[in-house]
């Protein structure tokens, strides 16, 4: 079903005339609200009054991750606090995290946003939905939980972990859609497989799974285990949560963009010239309705293209490919931001150890596991077994406390981490996507 | 002295690991007066005590291998039943806790060779010594 028919079928020319003009509104504004957006358009010569059709959206400046961490925590916001109702937070490279607000009109928006994702999947007001996503400071359980009620479907706001009271609530409850991380999916699958229940013996019809990179053979493998029809659902907390894209069941071939809220391109990360229709590049956003932190041309480092070609379910907005990798260093796991950079200060915060080290990402089964190599020097060093795996034990508790994931931490031979023309080779990721 | 010097080498628990150490120390014709290996799923560490080590250090380091340096304290006992359990009677009434030991049965004679790593080693060399056991010096380890 299509939860908004006015806007998600509206033919493009109309979509455009709706994009430039909140487009026109959002420069406007920003450059009115926020100083960084203030000195960057002077700085590039540009004057919100020139913003006279989209094809002048190319002329504005890129926003990006670093641009977030130097205006942390408030500086990107556009409205004062007091017209901010909620506040999110996403990890970021230095142990400090990415804070994202919302005013009122904000989380309307949001939840709309997730009403049409769930929509998009299947799930109606009849529904009841197990929301497996984790609810803090992550967007990705709060995100979920409005749009399911606005839909007028029953929520339980299960968040994650306890992977067996999940399975008697899969089980007692009843629920008919499911939405959490895909390999949180699988792994759920997999213990309910070990309670001795079959397939068809649950409920689940729908499933929305999204915060991390996965493939058609997951989709076929959940979709088997659980017996339900499962799509891909995308977002980013600093562009919105989840709900910025999403897949329809009808085709499952691509994640549309909800163009009418957020104008998406793409881009050469290198030259960062806009690349033609269809090309592969990296992905870039600018939201053309949020208040409270509104953002020009967002880099998102995720790597995929966008599809202009007709979809059969009806909705005109553009499609993007699954995302296929990113632009830069950072690793998702289990849902999870990580860049190598995080576990660099780890290391380089505890004085006995020397900050060489690879970071090994296999996934076991459906989980996504983390192994941590780290170069023992003659300053870590002793001839106690215990003192070595009190360190080892220091190290994957320092990454739990900052980075939220648990690391398994090998303590390895100096220099037997491969360098290349003396660079060490920070990142083995072995899951294929 | 009463101590005895040890040198101890971290080991990837990987296939010759240990084979490349021998092969280095054989190479510089370091002869290897007692050895212990404690390991773990992941690393191992290997101590030694060596005829040279200054020597023995530098070459293992020449070859990127991370080398430590521990006192350790040896002394003798009959090789006969309860010679062992003498020395820790010893020390388990004086409270003295034991980090790890070895031990090594001496070709000539009718000794045996036990290699203590204590917290307290000086503690430790005191109760040894007031009840009248053999503490080996260094120098003449080496040597043996």
């Amino acid at each position: 079903m299509i939860y908004n028919i006015e806007y998600e079928t509206l033919p493009r020319e109309a979509l455009e005339a709706v994009q430039l003009r909140r487009l026109q509104e959002t420069v406007e504004r920003v450059y009115a609200t926020v100083p960084f957006y203030k000195r960057k358009l002077d700085e590039a010569g540009i004057k919100p009054s020139d913003i006279r059709s989209l094809q002048d959206l190319k002329r504005l400046p890129f926003t990006t991750k670093q641009d977030l961490r130097d205006n942390y925590p408030y500086g990107m916001f556009a409205v004062p606090m007091e017209n901010v109702v909620r506040i999110h937070a996403s990890s970021g490279t230095t142990g400090k995290p990415t804070v994202v607000g919302y005013t009122a009109r904000d989380l309307q928006t949001w939840a709309e946003l997730i009403a049409r994702s769930l929509s998009a999947a299947g799930v109606t007001s009849g529904d009841i939905v197990h929301n497996s996503y984790g609810y803090g400071l992550f967007t990705g359980g709060l995100g979920i939980h409005q749009g399911a009620e606005l839909l007028g479907a029953s929520l339980i706001p299960v968040s994650g972990g306890n992977t067996k009271r999940q399975i008697l609530i899969m089980k007692d409850f009843g629920p008919t859609a499911l939405t959490c991380t895909p390999s949180y999916a699988l792994h759920l699958a997999e213990a309910a497989a070990e309670a001795g229940i079959k397939p068809g013996e649950l409920s689940l019809k729908y499933g929305v799974f999204g915060g991390e990179p996965w493939t058609e053979e997951m989709r076929k493998e959940i979709e088997a285990k659980l017996n339900l029809s499962a799509v891909d659902i995308y977002g980013l907390s600093e562009v919105m949560g989840p709900g910025v894209s999403v897949e329809c069941r009808e085709a499952k071939q691509g994640l549309h963009v909800f163009e009418d809220h957020f104008i998406p391109e793409i881009i050469n990360p290198v030259t960062q010239e806009v690349l033609p229709n269809g090309a592969q590049g990296e992905l870039v956003f600018t939201s053309i309705t949020k208040e409270a932190c509104p953002l020009i041309r967002y880099r998102t480092r995720d790597i995929t293209s966008l599809d202009r070609r007709p979809c059969i379910c009806g909705r005109t907005f553009v499609r993007m490919r699954k995302v296929s990798g990113r632009s830069d260093d950072m690793l998702i796991i289990r849902g999870v931001n990580v860049f190598p950079s995080q576990i660099e200060s780890v290391l380089m915060e505890m004085k006995e150890v020397e900050p060489h080290y690879q970071l090994v990402v296999n996934r076991e089964g459906t989980l996504d596991t983390l192994t941590v190599l780290v170069e023992v020097g003659e300053s870590v060093f002793s001839d106690e077994v215990r003192y070595l795996q009190a360190i080892e034990k220091k190290i994957a508790k320092n990454i739990k406390e900052l980075l939220g994931v648990s690391a398994n931490v090998k303590l390895v031979e100096p220099k037997s981490i491969a360098r290349s023309e003396g660079k060490a080779q920070r990142v083995i990721d072995n899951r294929k996507f | 002295m009463d101590r005895v010097e040890q040198i101890s080498v971290f080991l990837e628990n990987k296939a010759g690991r240990l084979a490349e150490v021998t092969r280095i120390l054989a190479d510089a014709k370091i002869n290897i007066r007692a050895l212990s290996l404690a390991d773990t799923s992941d690393f191992g560490i290997l101590r030694l005590i060596v005829n040279d080590n200054a020597k023995a250090k530098e070459e293992l380091r020449k070859n990127g291998f991370t080398v430590g340096k521990t006192d350790v304290v040896a002394c003798e006992v009959n090789d006969q039943p309860g010679g062992l359990h003498h020395i820790l009677k010893i020390l388990q009434k004086a409270n003295v806790n034991v980090e790890y030991m070895y031990a090594f049965v001496q070709q000539s004679g009718h000794n045996a060779v036990l290699i203590f790593r204590f917290d307290n080693l000086d503690d430790a060399v005191k109760v040894l010594k007031e009840n009248n056991v053999k503490v080996i010096p260094g120098e003449k380890l080496y040597t043996i």
